[in-house]
Order: structure tokens, then sequence, then C-alpha cells
């Protein structure tokens, strides 16, 4: 038994009956799994059948903390929402920061799991030991920033922090996002339609309890390294605090991979406009941390008084004079270069905007600029689309937002995502993604190991999985050719299985950049009390890995999913310095699956399984 | 000259960071319900406000307690509670114009930041540098820090023609 890290306790409300109950944390579960990301994959798979329709009653929601949550381990903000996405149909676990996630560790939960469906529109109300379900009648409609507002009015507590929906959730927007303290995202898959399938609009918590360490002593002294060796990294002690993430918008954009125009090519001329350096010289009011975070990544701006009034929309928070949060780089690529814009303004606006109605910009970005590649080859009409959706109108971005959020006019078609839309407009080959998510920021044609990366990731194309920019442009730790398909397969592998480790501690991904598991080690042994080696975490990272491929392929995906878009795979990039690149998918893939310990079709091995633990 | 805690809040990017330190100090947990210190955040305003005792002069917290449970540390000039006087009537709490003094309904006793002896714990964790431990002429930093914002926020209303 462990005497540190976790509560030791779950959380189960079933909306469907009003059964609110705690449980004991399976401890044997919590050794093999740790937490997070990894603990939720397990108990999903334990209880959940993946063929379950995800906007339908069955579909379960885990919001899982991991033992570092809470701690003052440097970025140890973290929960991860866990279910199966209204987007993919595939397991999901969509990472989010801010305060939202200790809270539920402070009020003595490792975990929230959420089953059934509320009969009418409700909300969970948390604090400590008194767990309330109650009506949300008069919050469905409401956005994220009022719903915030009024659910902790009603919380009677200064210190509630809220996770919710808004209309896009409640519209069962199908990338839709959960919003907790007003700007950070559990963003990706559609967790908020999920959310919204349920009847939930809101879960507030207040904790007023705390996080025991098991070993103190070994514990401060493993975090102050930590903490020393962030400040002084170069990219977690300088770049991303004076820049942000929107950083690697001018990095990515002359590596010439920054998909531009739905990943017709891959360089944006005006990209300096929306990178981060940019940003802090024009519109950066402040740098904003998640709990617990000595990095300070998070950017807020604010629109200067002229600007305040561009871009006509009826969500006007504060008429829009005050500071809001963003952009970060995913977004600022998404609505911005991947649509052909280059207006930072429309991106501050179009992000917040994003963030007050509860979408993931990153996606909703994506399915904008597939639709604008529809209407400039003319599958779909003015009249169709209601307005001009020509690439580079940074107008129609602002506005689309707020049509796809309440599922108006072409926002309707649009909140579909991008493969169900181009495929009823019958170009299914405007599609850029995996498993029905949309890629992120980095075109896979000129970095050989993120083809790989977004090809096998679970959850459909993503960023976080396995950041392979790192070492093939950013020279992290160690300078890989981007270009080339040799030590992919292996780089990849071993990235995707310490992602999951790091996932399942309660920490933020951003800290790898400076550190590695030989400094999360100490620290998550010291908080536990449960000896574990460097080897030992990355089999954790591969356990989880594993499950979640298991319950895809229970859910029905299969190897031959494992693929991407014939534009990457064929069409040679037109220009730039990447010119004449495309993904050499076929190269890596067998590789990795033979690394894996997976057969021929994709499939993890009885031998593989077993050693994991998994059978 | 004594030592006092200052706080910059223009450095301050919310990261709770010290509320960790002190509550680690207050209950051996991580705690932030019980920590001493507390950070504000003003979204809206993009500001962020860590703010705790301010060891004033004139401390109406000393003034208050009807059993003289809160005295003057000699070294640090902090106001320290006995806990072996203090009888939790919360009086303290009431009189304290800043809010930093608390109750503690696990001991039933007020309790207050005490500098940690002359080594502040959520100065030494702040990782921007908000919350410095320096000597200081007086520990009032506050008041010229409130007139500086005040005659921005005046100027901004009034079109500069504030006092």
């Amino acid at each position: 038994m462990s005497n540190g890290g976790w509560t030791g306790t779950i959380l189960r409300v079933d909306l469907t009956t009003g059964r609110i109950s705690k449980e004991p944390l399976n401890m044997d579960w919590a050794t093999s799994f740790v937490g997070g990301r990894g603990l939720g994959a397990k108990y999903l798979y334990e209880e959940m059948d993946p063929a379950a329709e995800a906007l339908g009653p069955d579909n379960k929601m885990i919001f899982a903390t991991g033992p570092m949550t809470g701690t003052n381990a440097s970025t140890s903000s973290r929960y991860m929402v866990i279910t199966k996405g209204a987007l993919t149909n595939a397991i999901t676990t969509s990472n989010s920061g801010g305060h939202w996630g200790p809270e539920l560790k402070f009020a003595g939960y490792d975990m929230l799991i959420v089953e059934g469906r509320a009969p009418v529109p409700s909300y969970i109300s948390i604090c400590d030991d008194d767990v309330r379900i109650c009506s949300a009648e008069h919050l469905w409609g409401k956005t994220v920033w009022e719903t915030d507002d009024i659910v902790r009015e009603e919380s009677g507590q200064h210190d509630t922090v809220v996770t919710c929906i808004g209309p896009a959730g409640e519209n069962l927007v199908r990338f839709a996002a959960i919003i907790n303290d007003r700007h950070r995202a559990a963003g990706r898959s559609g967790v908020g339609a999920v959310m919204g399938s349920k009847n939930l609009k809101a879960i507030a918590v207040r904790g007023t309890g705390g996080v025991p360490i098991a070993d103190p002593q070994k514990f401060m002294s493993a975090m102050w390294e930590m903490k020393s060796k962030l400040v002084e990294h170069p990219v977690t002690g300088e770049g991303l605090a004076a820049y942000g993430t929107a950083v690697l918008v001018n990095i990515i954009n002359e590596s010439g991979a920054l998909p531009t125009n739905n990943h017709q090519v891959s360089q944006l001329e005006g990209a300096d406009n929306i990178s981060g350096e940019t940003l802090a010289d024009t519109r950066l009011v402040a740098n904003k941390a998640c709990f617990g975070c000595t990095i300070a990544c998070g950017r807020v701006s604010q629109l200067p008084g002229e600007a305040q009034d561009k871009f006509t929309v009826t969500t006007r928070p504060h008429n829009w004079k005050i500071a809001v949060e963003g952009p970060e780089y995913e977004n600022a690529w998404a609505m911005g270069a991947d649509c052909g814009i280059d207006d930072l303004d429309a991106l501050i606006k179009a992000n917040a905007l994003c963030n007050v109605l509860g979408m993931d910009p990153i996606s909703f970005g994506a399915t904008l600029a597939a639709a604008m590649e529809l209407y400039e080859n003319g599958a779909v009409t003015d009249e169709q689309t209601g307005m001009a959706l020509n690439f580079g109108n940074s107008e129609a971005l602002v506005a689309m937002v707020e049509k796809a959020a309440y599922r108006e006019g072409f926002g309707d078609e649009l909140a579909e995502g991008s493969k169900r839309m181009t495929a009823k407009f019958n170009h299914p080959e405007y599609f850029m993604g995996v498993r029905g998510q949309e890629f992120p920021a980095y075109d896979a044609r000129a970095i050989q190991g993120m083809g790989l990366g977004y090809a096998t990731s679970n959850r459909g194309a993503c960023h976080l999985k396995s950041y392979t920019v790192a070492p093939e442009i950013l020279g992290i730790p160690e300078k890989m050719d981007p270009a080339v398909t040799e030590g992919k397969a292996e780089i990849t592998k071993i990235f995707q299985d310490a992602t999951c480790t790091v996932d399942a501690s309660g920490l933020c991904l951003f800290l790898t950049f400076g550190v590695g598991l030989d400094e999360i080690q100490p620290q998550l042994e010291a908080v536990t009390g449960i000896s574990y080696s460097v080897p030992e975490l990355m089999e954790v990272g591969e356990r989880v890995w594993n499950i979640e491929r298991m319950w895809n392929q229970r859910a029905g995906f299969s190897g031959k999913d494992d693929t991407l878009p014939k534009r990457l795979l064929e069409d040679p990039i037109p220009d730039g310095p990447t010119k004449g690149e495309v993904n050499r998918l076929g190269e890596m893939l067998p590789e990795y699956y033979e690394l894996r310990g997976w057969n021929a079709e994709g499939e993890p091995t009885q031998e593989k399984l077993s050693s994991l633990g998994l059978t | 000259m004594a030592k006092s805690l200052r706080i910059i809040p223009e450095k301050c990017t919310g990261c709770m960071q010290c509320e960790l330190a002190c509550s680690w100090v207050q209950t051996g947990m991580f705690q932030p319900s019980r920590s001493l210190i507390r950070v504000n955040i003003f979204d809206e305003q993009a500001s962020y406000a860590p703010y705790t005792c301010f060891q004033c002069d004139e401390a109406w917290c000393m003034t208050a307690c009807p059993v003289n449970a809160i005295s003057v540390d000699a070294d640090t000039g902090a106001k320290v509670v006995a806990d072996a006087n203090c009888v939790g009537c919360g009086l303290c709490t009431i009189a304290c114009p800043f809010g930093t003094v608390f109750y503690n309904p696990d001991t039933q006793k007020a309790f207050k930041c005490d500098l940690c002896d002359g080594n502040p714990a959520c100065a030494v964790a702040c990782p921007t540098g908000a919350i410095e431990y320096t000597e200081s002429e007086s520990a009032d930093w506050l008041g010229g820090w409130a007139e500086k914002v005040n005659a921005s926020y005046l100027q901004s209303i009034e079109g500069g023609n504030a006092a």
C-alpha cells in the first residue's frame, strides 16, 4: 500500500440513476498503470464495451489525475479525460492543465468516473465529501465563461474550480472541447460532445484536503533538481516563457514543415505575422502558468482598441476589451497557416471564441481549411456556405467559429469534422488526418517520424503522443535528420511509451523538452513510496500504449487504419526547402510493428501482451 | 533594518508554487487550503496577485487578541501566534484589514505568516522572483504600489486628469 501521491479513492457518478458512490482505488492497477492516462485507460478497458456508441449512455467518461498531480513538482497540474471520442470513435485521452485536476485531488479523489445520461441538463458539484448532482437547466445555452461565473457563484466558495462545456458541447459538435479555468482545454477528439450527450454541463470542484508524500526528503531534493534543469534549459527556461509555444511558427515554417492551405503547401508567406515573436511584440500582456508550473508557456493577449470591433460576431464577452488567453502554436497554425491566414488579431479572437464556446481550435481550423479547399474547387458553392470561404479569408474564419459551435448554416457541416464533411461533399481525399482526427501543425512529408507517429496514434492524429519534432527539427535530445526514415520506428516507439508514462504521472509533457524519465523517476518513487526503475517506467508506458491499442481493436480498428492520406503518401511537397518530399510510411511501419512485438497485421501478440501483464 | 516580504505582482504567473510551499510548512502536505499566502487570479485583467501578512507596524490582530496570544518575534519582527495561548476565538481574523490571519479548523487555532523564522518558504519557491524577502525601511511597500495602480486607473477613467 502506498502512503503518498494517490488519494486512494475514486468517485463514481451515474447520471442515469443519480447514484453517487466512492470506492477504493484498485492499487494493483495503480501500481501497474500509475494514473492519469494509464489508469484511466485501464479502467475504461475493464469497464466499458468499446463498441458502445460514443454519444450514447453506455460511453463512460473518466477524469483522471496522476500521483504527481497537486504536488509542488513543476507542471503538476494535469488531468486526463479518457473516453470514446465523438470525432474518432477511438479511445481518447485529452489532457488539460489549469487548476481543476489538483482541486479534484485536494477534494480527495484520484479519478471521477461519469456514467449514463442525465434525464435533464445537470452539473456535478464536488466539495470534499459533499457530492451532488444539480440542475443545469438555467445553464444550458450559456457560454463557458458564463457557466464558470454562475457555477462558482452558486458554490458559494471563492476557490471553486469549474470544468464545463459550452454551446459546442451541447450541440454535439464532433470536436467540442471541455474547458476548465475558462481557458484550459481537454481539447481534442470531441470529449465535449460526449459530455454534452450525457446532459452534463459542468463539474465544479472545491477541495480542502492535501496530497501527502511518502518520502518527503527524497522528493524535495529530486523536485529541486528537476526545477533547476528546467530553468537552465533554453526551451523550458527561456523560449517557452518568452514566446510561448508559438515560438515554433517561424522555426517550423523555415523548415518547410508548416502545413498551409489544407496541406497543399508547406510554407506560409506571412508566417512571421502570427509568430510567438510578433505576438510578444504587439499583443502579449502577460505570461500565465498552470498550477505548479515553473515554465509558464501560457500566453495572455489583448486586442487594442481599433481591433476590438473588427470581425463581427454576436458573442461579445465584455465587448472584447478584456485580456484573453492564447494563441498557442497549434491553434495559430490550424486557424492561421492551414487556412492561409496571417492576421494575428483574427486568430486571437477566433481562439478566444473557441474557448468561450467550448471547441477544439485545431480540428475546427483544419476542418475549415478542408472546407476552403472544397470551396476553391467548386465542390461547395456560395449558396451553401453563405459567404466566400477562400483561403486567407479571416472574416470567414471568425464568423465560422460561431456558426460551427451553434451548428448554424454551413457551420452544421463544419461541426461534423473534416472526415465526415469531405465525404459528404464527395472529396474524402481532402480530409487531412488519421482515425477521423485532423492533423496538428507539422507536415509529415517534411518530418518522416511524425508520419509514423500520426499513423499509429491511438487517439487519431496528434502532436502529443510522439513528438519526434523534438529530435527531428529541434535537436532535442539529439538531432535526427527529418528526411530519413531510418531509426524513426525506434524513436517513435520510445517517444510513445515515454509520453504515456509522463501522461500517467500527472505532469505536463512540455517538461520533457528539458528533462526526461531520469528526472521524473526519483520524484514518482518518492511521492508514491513505490519503487520504479526507469526501464520499469518505460514498461508502464508500453503497457498503456498496448491497452489503448487493444481497446481500439475491440472498437473495430485494425492495422489498416495505421495510414496517412494519399496527399502525404503520394503528392510531393510542391515548393520550398522540402520540395519533392512525401512521407515514406511503408519504410517504417513493418519495422515499428516488429519493435512493438505486434504481428504483420499490427495486432499485439499473445507473448507481448503476457509480458506486459495484459492477458 | 528588518527584512520584509515584498510582492511584485507584475512578475507573478499564478503558478501557486508559493501556496504549495507554504502549505507544506503548515501541514507537511501539499494543501493550498491551508496556505497563508494566497494568489488571486484576475483573468480578464491578466493580473495575478499573491498576498500574505504584511507584518503591519500597527498590528490590529495583536490589538484585538483578548488573551495576548500574538506577539512580535524579536529576530524577524513577525507577528506570531502562540498556539498554547490561542483560544481560537477568531477575533484576529476579523480584525485584520487584509484578511491574512486564518482560522485552522483542524487545530481550532488562529494561524498566520510567521516569516518561517526568517527564511520564508514562499519566497524560496517562487520561480519568477515575484516574492522577495529583502531589507527595507518599512514593511509598508504596498502603499507606493497601490498609489501607482490607482493613478493609472484614474488616468484611464478620467483621461489623464487625475490629481
